[in-house]
Formats: C-alpha cells, sequence, structure tokens
C-alpha cells in the first residue's frame, strides 16, 4: 500500500503521520510538495496539521488553492481515501472537498490537551473513554442548519467531543463525505501511538484504533 | 489605468464574533457606556491594473470568491476606486 502525504510551507505533522503509516502499517509513504501537480498512483492520502501558509487569511485558504489540491480533486474523483487532520481538515473544507468550516475556538485560546471523543456510526465501536489529542485556535466547526441537517441525515459526523472545548456546531470533532471517502479530523490520531505520548500503556492504542478503521476503507 | 480595490470581509450576523466580544467587554471596563456591539472583521487593499472602472471591479469580484473571503461564514463588500 503507498500514501501520499500533501505538504505545505508550514506543515508540521507530516513527519509524525508518516513514521506510524510506515512503523504500524507498512505502508510506503511518498510526501507531495504543495507546487506542483502528482499523479494519482497513491492508495490514500492525508493533509497533515500545522500551520499552512503561515494560516494567514483563514486557515487552509490558499493551501486550498495550491497545485497539489488540484491533484487531490482528481483523486477524490476517482474516491480514493482522503483524510485531512487538523489543518488539514481546514484546507479540505477550504477546497470545498468537506462541508462547513473552522472558525476560531470560542475561547480565542489555542487548545493543546486530550479530549474525550464519541464515535459515530461506523466509529461508534469506539470505547466510552475513548480519547485522543488536540492541538488547535480554528477548530469550532460551523455549519448551517440545513447542512448540519444533511450531515446528520447521511450518517456524516463520525466524532463529537464529550466535553466540547472549542464551540463547535453539534459537538462536531470529525466529520465523512457522503460517500465516505473524505474524512476531515480535527484530532490527532497520528499523536497517539506511543506510550510516551502521555496514554497508558495498557489501553489499545488510541490513534491506531481510530486509524485502523480508515485504512480498511482502502 | 490603476485602480484601489478594497474588500471589507465580515463575519455573518449569525456567527459569533469572539474578539469582537472581547473588545465590547474592554470597552465596558473603561468606562464606555451605550456600546451595544462590536464586530472584528478584515480590511484588504489590492491595486490592480485595469483598462476600465468595471473591469477593475469585476477582477476584484472575481479575486474575493476566489480566496478573499468564504462564503460559509463571512460576507464581502467590494470597493472600487481610480487610484
Amino acid at each position: 500500500m503507498k500514501a501520499g502525504i500533501l505538504t505545505f510551507p508550514g506543515s508540521n505533522c507530516d513527519k509524525d503521520l508518516g513514521s506510524v503509516l510506515r512503523e504500524f502499517y507498512g505502508i510506503e509513504v511518498e510526501y507531495l510538495w504543495h507546487t506542483s501537480a502528482f499523479a494519482v498512483e497513491h492508495d490514500l492520502y492525508f493533509v497533515p496539521g500545522g500551520f499552512s501558509y503561515g494560516d494567514y487569511l483563514r486557515s487552509g485558504a490558499m493551501a486550498a488553492k495550491a497545485p497539489s489540491l488540484k491533484s487531490l480533486r482528481e483523486a477524490s474523483e476517482k474516491g480514493r481515501v482522503i483524510t485531512g487532520i487538523c489543518n488539514g481538515f481546514q484546507i479540505l473544507t477550504e477546497a470545498h472537498l468537506l462541508p462547513g468550516a473552522l472558525i476560531r475556538n470560542h475561547s480565542l485560546k489555542h487548545i493543546c490537551e486530550w479530549v474525550d471523543l464519541k464515535g459515530k456510526g461506523e466509529f461508534s465501536f469506539l470505547p466510552e473513554d475513548f480519547a485522543l489529542p488536540v492541538s488547535h485556535s480554528e477548530g469550532n466547526y460551523l455549519i448551517d442548519p440545513d447542512g448540519l441537517r444533511s450531515l446528520e441525515e447521511n450518517q456524516q459526523i463520525i466524532l463529537r467531543y464529550r466535553n466540547n472545548p472549542n464551540g463547535s456546531v453539534a459537538d462536531i470533532a470529525g466529520i465523512q463525505s457522503a460517500n465516505g471517502r473524505i474524512i476531515g479530523l480535527m484530532p490527532h490520531p497520528e499523536r497517539a501511538f506511543f506510550p510516551t505520548m502521555d496514554y497508558s500503556q495498557s489501553l489499545p492504542i488510541p490513534g491506531k484504533t481510530f486509524l485502523d478503521r480508515i485504512i480498511a476503507r482502502v | 489605468m490603476h485602480y484601489l480595490g478594497t474588500a471589507t470581509v465580515k463575519f455573518k450576523q449569525s456567527v459569533l464574533e469572539p474578539q469582537g466580544k472581547a473588545i465590547q467587554l474592554s470597552l465596558h471596563e473603561n468606562g464606555y457606556k451605550g456600546i451595544d456591539l462590536v464586530r472584528v472583521g478584515k480590511h484588504i487593499e489590492v491595486t490592480l491594473q485595469a483598462e476600465s472602472i468595471e473591469e477593475a471591479r469585476s477582477k476584484m469580484e472575481q479575486i474575493a470568491e476566489e480566496l478573499l473571503y468564504n462564503p460559509v461564514m463571512e460576507v464581502c463588500e467590494i470597493h472600487v476606486e481610480p487610484r
């Protein structure tokens, strides 16, 4: 299996993601720099976290116009599995590959902590005490009432916060496209793979528990 | 001809704008009375070349829709004048 990880000036979770894909799944990883289009020859794609283009204008706004996003759009048309994490989620909404938008946290503060999450739909299997780290200033998911209804009807909400940290509509932490091929998450599964990353070694690996299901969609 | 295009980007009224709220609170704390609402937005200036003011406006509108604002959460007003 081969994964493409899109990178931009300011991406900072690309290496973490690459390591877990290689070490835990044996997936071959190719980094795809924003300045050029790429051939859609990977089994799945990731848009990683970070501060693409310094978060200028709006988080993800300029990255959404990068040449590499034209290829990602082509990949989405071909039904490839695409996952945007944190800034990657912001980029996918700005590119209209996922609905809604992510705006400043209600508190105006950057939040960097583990949050308790509830899986929905295909992710309902997640245990009661499931948690992942978040680290964002713009994680407040916004969508109009019609959009929210459509997300709910199509079972596109996959993760909700148990204690909403940022003001997101309907406690939304993660969504997917109507066809389930494009996933957007504010929490960082790639930061929850090693016991040194502040979780109890006796638990199943939280990031892997989550990411396994996404990789199974390929 | 050179033109100055300005885009005023504001959050939709329905979107809570926490920076404005914080400023409003600070004004209240500083003794200002009767401050009903403070909303923070963006003012973006673009100097551009065009054959006519109509063409300049049309370019600005295109730029705004392409990049300057996100209609999911924002509204945008365009103004164009000769420079």
